[in-house]
């Protein structure tokens, strides 16, 4: 539409994800080098993916729409189960990398736990994907025009942003809950992170209902943003503690020394 | 080197995929508009004309022109400037154009070309054409300049003369305009007289035009520009074609200047048209009709030249580049003068031009001559001669010859030019006695159906174009007029005239092919492999254009360098690389003739001609102003004429959204961003608090 919609829908698709790394990422060089990585792993699956949706189009029938639907569904499930076997990856990579930077470095303790490793991941993968997701939109949204002269809905570059910026926090989310399902061997909680992904990446077909995919994605948000709090190891009396200020004299009374 | 060379494989795999057409969130938003016609900006010695756009394209909201209040809408009461005005043929006028310039408020305008023509006349053109150009001056015939005595063209009013700022573009009417105004209804119109609501519907233009202020400037920074710079940026470019020329006996192409003892009847006309927009001049009764009725008269001559030959040579010229201050004219006068042509202006005895001849007015027919060159006695009792000799000639056919009966200018010709070097008897003929008849001078409606070139509605092409039209038998009448007076004149016997007749079949192909379309059966066979090619579905335009390498000489003037080939040359048994290079050959001259290799007429089971090779006394001379040779940029004697050079000109539809959606959406992000940042800042602040329950106790901080 023009510069300010570019930048509006810029800040509300990648807004949190640049707070979060602005102030828990940038300043440890070592998550940078986590984060890369990750997204390095997002990027390869999806090239997997694209490589094997793309043989599949130029072998089928190029005229039947329905066949050509077909596969886009078949597509988006692909793609969204390759993810998942490269987050698996990148865990068992992650655990194998731990073990030698242990040994590599002067102290006796791990310089990046696990749920740390896990967070950066997922939040590695949110960005690459989100890029991904929104970025050709966000260039067609510098032009003069806006969507709709066909008849599609004018909202196509605000709930693009918008879904964008769920499925960012979603894939932190899901690092979080994955590797920590891994680690404890609980198969099941992997298995719910590989359905809510297909169940978000499904909704999208709904599109440009935008209803049917925006609000299905926030409450899945919200949900795995609870499910992953837990997991990370917060507690609702670390919450209440937090939001009444009373954090400081929890602080000293369970002050340990090292 | 296996998984390495797999992964390589796989990444460049993935960046040819994406090599793909337009995104396709760009088709959801855009609608490109295909066969557009810009404006675009020409320049002379002191002036820029024609139209601009910014850079980066110009958009505005799309309004359509069809009443009065539209007008005040655009202007000075429509909520939502800038416009981008959707015209039709009865608002392009110099008021309502010049009211749009003078206003901040339109962006451009698009004019809608209607099927049929405004029934007032319309004429972009000057009213005085080629005013400073031609032989009138204040040196001579001072009282006869600046047409003070008649003004040729008065439905003139200068509109492509002038300079604007926004771009304006023009449409047929096909499936792009129904979108436009598909568009404009669902959106743009307002409920009750109302303001209408956004998302309105918009065009963007593009036009960006590279030279500005005058040639002099533009050529001097192309100058730098390929002296200084590894990839030069050329800004302008030299209106540039070619003039075609033809004699009835072979001149040697090799002597240039005085040719001693010859004195040559030159019969002239001009090729070219212009008209407000770029590439479209259908030319027909101010470029086609002149230069089709000379093509006659050269077929008409061709068999009595041979039986009962003249004393005197009989030369054919067509000039291009005539709308723009005589560019060809000019050139070939100027050659003359300095020996670079094979004849000089000593050597012509008289001249006769066919000027605009297709509009006859009560059968009448009107020979203009030079008031002041006959003050010259001899010069005086020549033209009368010649007026006599083309009236003599003109006994018997269906029309009137009569000089205008009034002290009156040349009208714009390019007699002139030859007349500012020296005094030459000659006339010009014309079907207009004062103002022309033409009410449509340089513009895009001077087409076939101006002329009458229409056709029954249920014949096949190749039926059309057999089929004679009564403006085919007029033209017809008026080549056979123009054939018996350059015979007399040359100094034929006038017992031969009657065996002297231009066919009307000849001219009805003639004018089929150079109006209507170019792509038939007669043209294909006449022309050479690779012009076939060119021969595309739309008439051609008779825009004299700039050099392209690719393609250095114009369509049209190949097909009438083809077609004066066929009429004055002979068939030879050469093949084909033989006609390339005759020069060893006995009996063969490449001084004397050129040699065409032509596509021959194709057989019902084939698609190729058979081809053979023509030898005519057909040449082509360079129509580039004399002020480009001379690199005289700022020159007031000859045309400095040059056209802009341009990237990217194309139009597209799309919607827009009202400024407050645009304001929302970037505070709703500023938003988000403030609100995740702080968030994020109090979270990682707290992070020790939140996340304490099961802390591993060598954990490090965070």
């Amino acid at each position: 539409m023009t510069t300010a919609v570019f930048f509006g829908c810029t800040f509300i698709a990648f807004g949190p994800a640049a707070a979060l790394f602005l102030f828990t990422i940038a300043r440890d060089p070592l998550r940078v080098i986590f984060l890369i990585a990750g997204a390095f792993f997002w990027l390869v699956s999806l090239l997997l993916s694209s490589l094997v949706w793309f043989i599949a189009v130029q072998a089928s029938n190029k005229e039947s729409a329905s066949q050509q639907k077909g596969l886009l569904v078949f597509g988006v499930v692909l793609s969204v189960l390759l993810q998942e076997v490269f987050r698996f990856a990148y865990y068992k990579l992650l655990k194998k990398a731990n073990q030698g930077l242990l040994a590599l470095s002067q102290e006796d303790t791990m310089p990046i736990s696990v749920r740390q490793l896990a967070y950066v991941s997922g939040l590695g993968f949110g960005f690459m994907s989100g890029s991904f997701s929104v970025v050709n939109i966000l260039a067609d949204s510098l032009g003069p025009g806006t969507v709709g002269i066909h008849g599609d809905s004018q909202h196509y570059f605000i709930s693009s942003a918008f879904m964008t910026m769920a499925i960012i926090l979603l894939h932190m989310f899901w690092g979080v809950v994955f590797f920590e399902a891994c680690e404890k061997q609980k198969w099941l909680s992997v298995a719910v992170v590989v359905g809510s992904h297909l169940f978000v990446s499904c909704m999208t077909f709904l599109n440009p209902q935008y209803e049917g995919s925006l609000i299905p994605a926030y409450l899945v948000t919200l949900l795995m943003g609870g499910w992953a709090f837990f997991c990370a190891g917060g507690s609702l009396r670390n919450l209440k503690l937090c939001l009444t200020c009373k954090d400081k004299d929890f602080l000293l009374a369970n002050h340990r020394s090292r | 080197m296996g998984p390495q060379a797999a992964s390589l494989v796989l990444l460049t795999l993935f960046f040819a995929c994406n090599g793909v057409n337009s995104s396709s969130v760009q088709q959801k938003i855009y609608v490109e508009l295909k066969n557009t016609f810009p404006c675009v900006r020409l320049l002379n010695a002191t002036h820029q004309i024609g139209c601009q756009s910014s850079i980066s394209g110009d958009t505005g909201i799309l309004h359509v022109l069809e009443t009065e209040s539209d007008l005040n809408w655009v202007l000075s009461s429509g909520p939502n400037p800038p416009y981008l005005v959707l015209m039709d043929a009865q608002y392009f006028n110099r008021s309502t154009m010049m009211r749009f310039r003078d206003s901040m408020r339109v962006a451009g305008v698009v004019l809608v070309i209607p099927k049929s023509s405004p029934p007032q006349g319309f004429s972009p053109h000057n009213s005085c054409p080629n005013q400073g150009t031609g032989v009138y001056s204040k040196n001579y015939g001072p009282e006869l300049a600046d047409c003070n005595t008649t003004v040729w063209n008065p439905l003139g009013d200068g509109l492509s003369y002038e300079d604007f700022n926004f771009p304006i573009f023009s449409l047929h009417e096909d499936n792009d305009t129904d979108i436009i105004r598909k568009c404009y209804q669902d959106h743009n119109v307002g409920v009750n007289n109302s303001a209408p609501q956004y998302p309105l519907c918009a065009m963007q233009l593009f036009s960006h035009m590279h030279a500005v202020k005058d040639t002099v400037t533009c050529m001097r920074r192309t100058d730098i520009q390929s002296r200084f710079s590894i990839s030069p940026e050329i800004v302008c470019d030299a209106l540039t074609d070619y003039n075609v020329w033809a004699s009835i006996r072979p001149l040697n192409n090799t002597a240039k200047g005085h040719l001693n003892g010859e004195k040559l009847v030159v019969a002239a006309t001009r090729l070219d048209s212009r008209s407000f927009f770029w590439d479209e001049a259908p030319g027909a009764e101010s470029g086609v009709a002149g230069f089709v009725t000379l093509l006659a008269t050269v077929q008409a001559l061709r068999a009595v030249t041979e039986t009962a030959p003249t004393p005197n040579n009989i030369l054919f010229v067509f000039f291009q580049g005539e709308a723009f201050d005589y560019i060809g004219s000019s050139r070939m006068v100027y050659d003359m003068k300095n020996g670079k042509f094979v004849i000089d202006l000593d050597n012509i005895h008289s001249l006769i031009e066919i000027g605009q001849v297709a509009l006859r007015r009560d059968s009448k027919l009107w020979l203009h001559s030079d008031p002041v060159s006959r003050k010259n006695s001899s010069i005086e009792s020549e033209v009368k001669k010649l007026v006599s000799n083309m009236q003599h000639a003109g006994a018997g056919l269906r029309f009137s010859l009569d000089e205008p009966g009034v002290t009156q200018p040349l009208p714009p010709s390019s007699f002139q030019r030859f007349l500012r070097e020296g005094v030459i008897p000659g006339v010009v003929l014309a079907d207009h006695q004062s103002a022309f008849n033409n009410r449509y001078y340089e513009s895009l409606y001077d087409n076939a159906e101006y002329l009458n070139v229409t056709y029954p509605p249920n014949l096949s092409p190749e039926e059309q174009l057999e089929f004679v039209t009564n403006t085919a038998k007029d033209v017809a009448e008026v080549a056979t007029l123009v054939a018996r007076s350059l015979y007399i004149q040359a100094g034929g016997e006038k017992a031969n005239l009657p065996s002297i007749n231009a066919d009307p079949k000849m001219v009805t192909q003639m004018l089929y092919g150079f109006l209507v379309q170019p792509n038939n059966s007669w043209f294909r066979a006449l022309v050479a492999p690779d012009v076939v090619q060119k021969l595309g579905p739309r008439p051609l335009q008779y825009y004299i254009g700039v050099h392209d390498k690719s393609d250095p000489i114009k369509t049209s003037t190949r097909i009438i360098q083809y077609i004066l080939a066929n009429f004055t040359g002979t068939v030879t048994n050469l093949s084909q690389s033989q006609c390339q290079h005759p020069e060893n050959l006995p009996g063969e001259s490449k001084d004397l003739y050129s040699y065409l290799w032509v596509q021959g007429p194709v057989a019902p089971n084939s698609t190729q001609g058979e081809g053979y090779c023509i030898r005519a006394p057909v040449r082509l001379s360079r129509a580039v102003s004399p002020a480009f040779e001379l690199q005289d940029y700022g020159s007031k004697d000859y045309s400095t004429w040059a056209e802009s050079r341009w990237k990217r000109i194309n139009a597209r539809i799309f919607l827009v959204a009202s400024r407050d959606l645009e304001m929302l959406t970037l505070g709703v992000g500023v938003g988000v961003l403030l609100v995740s940042l702080l968030v994020t800042y109090f979270i990682n602040a707290k992070a020790d608090v939140l996340f304490s329950s099961s802390r591993e106790p060598s954990s490090t901080a965070y």
